[in-house]
Parts: C-alpha cells; sequence; structure tokens
C-alpha cells in the first residue's frame, strides 16, 4: 500500500502545474471560476494551446500525435486542470470518436479525420440518442440505406450536445431492421452540411443552448464514410463507451465544487455568522466532504489498477452512480448557500453585461444547479448503471 | 501509488481467513457467545500462535507489525467471520497503551500478551462521560508512596478476562481537562475494585466497575502523571482504525450473504435478485462498500501522519452510516430469515452496528470532524 505519488509522478505533476500557470489564459480560468459560458472561440483557443504542448490527445498513442500517458498521468493532469479552472477538453472527436477510428477505422479514415481532430480542422458532435432511443440506444431508428455509392439517411437524432458548432457527426444507424436489434446497427460519419441536415437547438431548463436535434431528410453519404463493417455498429459503440467511462467520478470538479461551496459559505451570514457555522449546514458539507475523501481514493484505486494494465470493470459504473450524487449534493449546498439570491435568471447576470445581481458568486448556482441534473441521466443514467452493477455482481 | 497488500500482509490475511473459515463457523461462534466467558481461550491461543497479536505490535514491543496496515488488514478478517473474541481491548487498546506509556518493567508484561497468556481492558469510560475522552471524574489520590483510586467505569470491555485493567483517573484539574488525567495498572483482584459483569448485545462481555479506595503502589502509573491523554487519543486512533476495518469484514459478509440469498431465494416463480427493486438496492450497498473500503485504507494509510485525527473521523462517520445502511438493508433483503439468532446474518449485522458505540458513533465523527477541519 502506497496512498502517494511517485516522484517520477510528482515531476509530472509539477510540470503539468508550470504549464497551466503559463499557459491557461487568464481570462478562461476566471471564466471557467466564474462558470460564465465558454464561446466556441473560448474552446478553440485552449485545445490549440493544448496542442502545441502535445497534450490535446492525453489518450493517443505518440504515432498519432497524443501524449501516450499512463493511467495516473491522465489523472493528474485532469485533477490539475481542473483545480486550475482550465475549460474541459471538448470529448466527441478526441476521445469518443478517435479511439473507435484507431481500433476500426481504415488507413484512409485514421490518416484523414486524425490530424484533423487534433487542429480543430473539424469539430464533432455525437449522433446516438434519438427521440425514442435513450437508456435503451439498440432501439434507435435513424435508418441508411444502401443506394449505389451512397446511404441515404432518414431520422432524427436528440440531444447532440454542441451539435450547433460541428461540421461532423458519427451517427448509429439502422441499416438492417429485419435481425435482433444489436445486429442492425452501423456507424457512419456524416459530414454536417451535407443536403437534408437541419439542425434545432434545444434550450435547456437553466436558459442555455447546449444541446440540439438533428434532423436527417433523405441525406446522402458516401459508403467510404461508413466505420469497419456494415452492421457492427454496436460493437463499435459499446467500445466507445468504454471510453466515455474515464474520469467518470468527477473527483476533480467535485474537489473544485467543494472549494467553492466552502468559500461561499464563509462570505453568506446567517444569524449574524458566517454560514459554514451553521451546525446544519456545516453537517451537510462534512458529510459531502468525507465522501469525497474516499472517492477520490476508490477513484485512484481505479487508476492505479488501470495503470497497471487491469481494465476497469463495474466499479466504473460504481464511480458514476456514486460521483455524480456528490457533485449534484454539492450543486444543492451552492444553491442553498447563496439564500434569496439564487432566483435572479442566469441570462440577466451570467450573460448580460450588466453589474451581476447580488453576490458574483451567486448568479450561477441555480443554473449550474439544474444544468447538472443531466449527470444522474446521461452516459448510462444512474438506474442503468444500478442495472449493470446487480447484474454482473451478481453473476447473471 | 499502489493499492496492493505487501506479501507479509497478503500472508496474514491468506492465514487468518483460512483458520476462521475452518475453526469459526456460525454455529461454533454462537456457542462461544452463550458460554459463561463470551469467547473461546481455544481460538484465542490459536489466533495468538498465528501472529495476530503479533502482528499490531511493532518489532521493538516484541511484535512483527503495529503499523496502520497491519491492523486494518487483521480487523477486517475478525470483521469478516464475526470475531467475539476481544482482540480489541486486550491487543490495541491494553497492549497498546503499556506499549506506548510503560517503563521495562510494566513493557515486559506485552511478551505475555503477545504469546497470548494475558488479557488486558482499558476502564476509561464513565457513567456520564459518553465518547467523551478528556472527561473523567475517577480521582488519583497519593497516600504516602501509594495512590488511591476511587469512581466508576463504565462498559469496560473484556473487564472478567483481564488480569489487569488499565484505569484512568484524574490526578488534577476539572473533570474536563485535558491535563491531570493518568493511566493506572489495575490487577483485576485489587481489593476495592468490584464489577458487575454481563454479556453484549453483539458477542463478548463487558462490565460496570466500581473503584472503592482501590491503593496502588506509584509504580502503577502508567507515564507521566497528569499526561495521559495524548496516549488515549493515540491509541483509539489505532482502535478507530481497527473499528472501521472490523466494521468493512463484516459489511463484506452481510453483502455477500446478500448476494447469496437474492440469487437462491425464489418468489413468484423467480430469484428474488431479478425484481429490479432489490437488484438496484443491492447496488446501492455495493457502491457504498467501495466508499467503506476506501475510507478505510484512508485511515490506515494516514495513520502515522499528521492527518490522522481529521482522516479517522472521516473514515468511522463514513463506516458508521454505511455500515448501517447495509446492516438494515441486509436484513430487509433476507427478510425473517435475518431475524432469526442462529442465521450468520444476525450476529454480523449486529457487530455492524455495534461498532458504531465503540468510542463514537456516526454523530460524534461528524462533530469531530468539522472541528479537525475549521482548525
Amino acid at each position: 500500500m502506497e496512498l502517494n505519488y511517485s516522484p517520477e509522478d510528482i515531476a509530472f505533476r509539477d510540470e503539468v502545474r508550470a504549464f497551466l500557470d503559463e499557459k491557461l489564459p487568464k481570462d478562461l480560468s476566471a471564466k471557467v471560476k466564474a462558470r460564465a459560458h465558454l464561446s466556441k472561440d473560448d474552446m478553440e483557443r485552449w485545445h490549440a494551446i493544448l496542442n502545441e504542448k502535445g497534450w490535446l490527445a492525453p489518450n493517443w498513442p505518440k504515432k498519432y500525435g497524443g501524449a501516450e500517458w499512463n493511467a495516473v498521468q491522465k489523472h493528474i493532469f485532469e485533477e490539475e486542470t481542473a483545480k486550475a479552472g482550465a475549460p474541459r477538453i471538448v470529448p466527441f472527436g478526441l476521445s469518443m470518436l478517435a479511439p473507435v477510428l484507431m481500433a476500426f477505422g481504415s488507413d484512409e479514415q485514421k490518416d484523414h479525420y486524425l490530424p484533423r481532430i487534433l487542429n480543430g480542422d473539424d469539430w464533432w458532435c455525437q449522433g446516438y440518442s434519438e427521440p425514442g432511443a435513450g437508456s435503451d440506444l439498440a432501439s434507435l431508428k435513424t435508418r441508411a440505406v444502401r443506394e449505389g455509392d451512397h446511404y441515404i439517411v432518414n431520422g432524427q437524432k436528440t440531444w447532440t450536445t454542441l451539435g450547433q458548432y460541428a461540421n461532423m457527426i458519427f451517427c448509429l444507424v439502422r441499416t438492417d431492421p429485419d435481425v435482433k436489434q444489436q445486429e442492425g446497427i452501423s456507424f457512419l460519419l456524416i459530414d454536417m452540411d451535407t443536403p437534408g441536415i437541419e439542425v434545432r437547438p434545444i434550450i435547456l431548463l437553466d436558459g442555455v443552448h447546449e444541446v440540439n436535434e438533428v434532423f436527417f431528410d433523405n441525406v446522402k453519404v458516401p459508403v467510404e464514410n461508413l466505420v469497419g463493417e456494415e452492421n457492427k455498429g454496436w460493437t463499435y459503440a459499446k467500445y466507445l463507451l468504454t471510453h466515455e467511462r474515464t474520469n467518470i467520478a468527477g473527483v476533480g470538479y467535485s474537489q473544485a465544487g467543494l472549494e467553492s461551496v466552502k468559500r461561499i459559505a464563509k462570505a453568506e451570514r446567517a444569524n449574524g455568522k458566517p454560514l459554514i457555522q451553521n451546525p446544519h449546514f456545516a453537517a451537510r458539507l462534512a458529510q459531502v466532504e468525507i465522501d469525497l475523501m474516499a472517492m477520490a481514493t476508490s477513484n485512484m484505486r481505479i487508476i492505479s489498477k488501470a495503470a497497471a494494465g487491469q481494465a476497469p470493470g463495474v466499479e466504473s459504473s460504481m464511480l458514476k452512480v456514486k460521483g455524480t450524487i456528490i457533485r449534484q449534493e454539492l450543486n444543492d449546498l451552492a444553491r442553498r448557500a447563496v439564500g434569496p439570491y439564487a432566483m435572479p435568471f442566469p441570462s440577466e447576470t451570467v450573460e448580460g453585461d450588466n453589474d451581476p445581481i447580488g453576490p458574483e458568486y451567486a448568479a450561477p448556482v441555480s443554473a449550474a444547479y439544474f444544468n447538472n441534473r443531466k449527470l444522474s441521466i446521461f452516459g448510462g443514467s444512474n438506474e442503468i448503471q444500478r442495472g449493470i452493477i446487480a447484474k454482473v455482481k451478481m453473476g447473471g | 501509488m499502489n493499492f496492493d497488500l505487501t506479501e507479509e500482509r497478503q500472508m496474514l490475511q491468506d492465514t487468518l481467513r483460512r483458520y476462521l473459515s475452518d475453526k469459526y463457523d456460525t454455529a461454533t461462534r454462537n456457542k462461544i457467545i452463550d458460554s459463561d466467558e463470551g469467547f473461546s481461550a481455544e481460538i484465542w491461543e490459536g489466533l495468538a500462535e498465528l501472529g495476530v497479536i503479533g502482528a499490531l505490535f511493532t518489532e521493538d514491543q516484541g511484535g512483527f507489525g503495529g503499523a496502520g496496515f497491519d491492523i486494518s488488514t487483521v480487523f477486517e478478517e475478525l470483521g469478516r467471520a464475526g470475531v467475539v473474541e476481544p482482540m480489541l481491548d486486550t491487543a490495541i487498546l491494553g497492549g497498546g497503551l503499556i506499549a506506548a506509556l510503560g517503563n521495562d518493567d510494566q513493557k515486559a508484561l506485552l511478551e505475555e500478551v503477545i504469546a497470548g497468556g494475558l488479557h488486558l481492558a482499558l476502564a476509561h469510560g464513565e457513567p456520564v462521560s459518553r465518547y467523551d475522552l478528556s472527561r473523567v471524574e475517577t480521582t488519583a489520590k497519593a497516600d504516602g508512596d501509594d495512590i488511591v483510586l476511587d469512581g466508576r467505569k463504565a462498559v469496560v470491555v473484556n473487564a472478567e478476562a483481564a488480569g489487569q485493567l488499565i484505569v484512568s483517573a484524574r490526578e488534577s484539574g476539572d473533570v474536563d481537562s485535558r491535563d491531570g488525567i493518568s493511566l493506572f495498572l489495575v490487577p483485576a483482584d485489587a481489593a476495592g475494585l468490584t464489577m458487575r459483569g454481563y454479556p453484549m448485545l453483539a458477542g463478548g462481555r463487558a462490565a460496570e466497575v466500581t473503584l472503592d479506595g482501590v491503593k496502588v503502589p506509584a509504580s502503577a502509573r502508567l507515564g507521566v502523571a497528569g499526561a495521559g491523554y495524548d496516549a488515549l487519543c493515540d491509541v483509539i486512533a489505532r482502535a478507530d482504525v481497527a473499528i472501521a476495518a472490523e466494521a468493512l469484514g463484516a459489511m463484506d459478509t452481510a453483502v455477500e450473504l446478500t448476494r447469496d440469498y437474492l440469487t437462491t431465494r425464489k418468489q413468484f416463480g423467480r430469484p428474488i435478485g431479478t425484481f429490479q427493486a432489490l437488484a438496484h438496492r443491492y447496488s446501492d450497498l455495493l457502491i457504498e462498500m467501495e466508499q467503506a473500503r476506501s475510507a478505510v485504507i484512508n485511515a490506515a494509510g494516514h495513520l502515522e501522519t499528521d492527518d490522522a485525527a481529521r482522516q479517522n473521523a472521516s473514515t468511522r462517520n463514513l463506516t458508521a452510516r454505511v455500515g448501517r445502511l447495509v446492516a438494515e438493508e441486509s436484513i430487509q433483503m433476507h427478510g425473517g430469515i435475518a431475524m432469526t439468532k442462529e442465521y450468520e446474518l444476525a450476529h454480523i449485522a449486529k457487530r455492524i452496528v455495534m461498532c458504531d458505540h465503540r468510542f463514537g458513533d456516526a454523530d460524534y465523527h461528524l462533530e469531530r470532524f468539522i472541528e479537525l477541519s475549521a482548525a
């Protein structure tokens, strides 16, 4: 048992800290810490800075231009960037599509798309969910019919995160409706500029345009945009989901969230004393801090296994559930900490040019509380995770 | 970073687990609980022979371990089997205090402890002190070269079996003061020392101890007069790791029994674990078990650091919360069978929940965590 980082890991951490100190633009970290919305330009700026250093793709092998870090190094990077208030790396091309292309794509696809992902030439979005296919993703209906050198795609995708910025979408489509659901799905790469595609915004309950609906009306997609084999898309999708599950616990976000709640609770006053001294508030805060201390160690246990070459199993599902519960609890504590100033609507405060209404830290907390209800829904809802855990552990 | 046990500790774990699964089945254990002594001398001897007691002491003290992960390794296995033998009282608390404070003569007792020949008990808590370590009303007054002890000690675990009791008593200061508390080695048969012994709900025995003009020589004092509090805290920090690890081991058993039950018990023509209401509750137990396991690692790994107290408070709060959840949910998912005394889970659930009552429950440790975090 050794709970601490090795000297090499500490040297790496120092290197990351020095880099962030020097290269992370102050206006970006200020925005992230204030939970302000990042523009497309903000995200692309940060990607370019990381890419210049060779750190944009921690997962990728060096031969494709990645950092090829081990699990501990990736964790250190995630922890330090979260702490420093760096924008999170937009994952769709870098950590979702790229591993699938590396494993199942043709050489042409790899040569063409991978450098474009690194250089920011393409902005990818994910076409998985449909109005009728959420947790039961395999029931998806978007249809692709082969006609000569093309597939003709018809259907609808939804919850397409940042699709409004994307020029490319990777989609699961149904290519064979007559077999078992999972066996008739293919993985297609589609140019968003193709005629017949329409992107419509979905405004979320916090007033934010983060996700979209994408409609496909007789969209012609060249057959060379098929990844791997026809009707094997479900296998690739499952492979992708395992990559989506890295950093699933969100320890860094929770640690930053905890510090933020503490700052707020020291500034807010209740009964003439700092809120943090209120016994009820202090008890809830302490309990979530205790949960987080344990989860951070659970996370390290999995990382240390992964660094030793053992694939994480059902532990990922456990971390997903616990990690989201902790993050949501912190969101709730922050919301309650600011009292009545939780009520002003964010579009007036976060995005406007006016002076903030109430304390500066109050503006984003309610919006974040509602926005982060998504955490226990997406990436396989917590109920889906509980089902997986029970099934695996009961050996069924 | 590395979360594997060292080879020596892995061996200790394997040996102890094997020994207990051979010698300590439910029926045997339940008979031990119902015996007059409340524990088995034969098992105690067996544990000593395996080196389990020695693993809890450093080489300087005559053992071959004594670190946080030695404690957690031993107690997790004891917890797994629902062991009622007084390892915490004799080795961690009694032995720990002698090792920390004793002079050479007093430390000579450790050899006997490690060999399994001497039992100890810590007589510290009092009828109104609850979990407050500094509240000591029992007095120690000099009488020539002797010391006279007067007071009452509450729920002194293992008091009847102990050859020596380690009694805390106040030599100076207010009843709540951290200064002025001394510790004395008092032979169990000392004149004026009386006990009202009783069995405990989760096995083992304890006693209400009355000290009425008990006279001991000044050489019975452990360490410096009035300076016992810090040593008590240090030893109880080690006990916190032990209790949390014991609870973890017991929870593991509870969850395993629950899994077996969910996959074999059939109602409405199918295993009850296939019902989603139960499957999801079962997976919540597993999720919280991972938390508890990490919390025990945190406590054991920080025992020798400056952050030990805060980490301990954190871990004891978490294992107490998870313990209650696991005990209650395991019973609920089993249904009626878990309510019967002879079923393994009944004893295990009681062990888990009663851990909450040794040196502080979830509320106590939450408050302590808040205090230590603010400091």
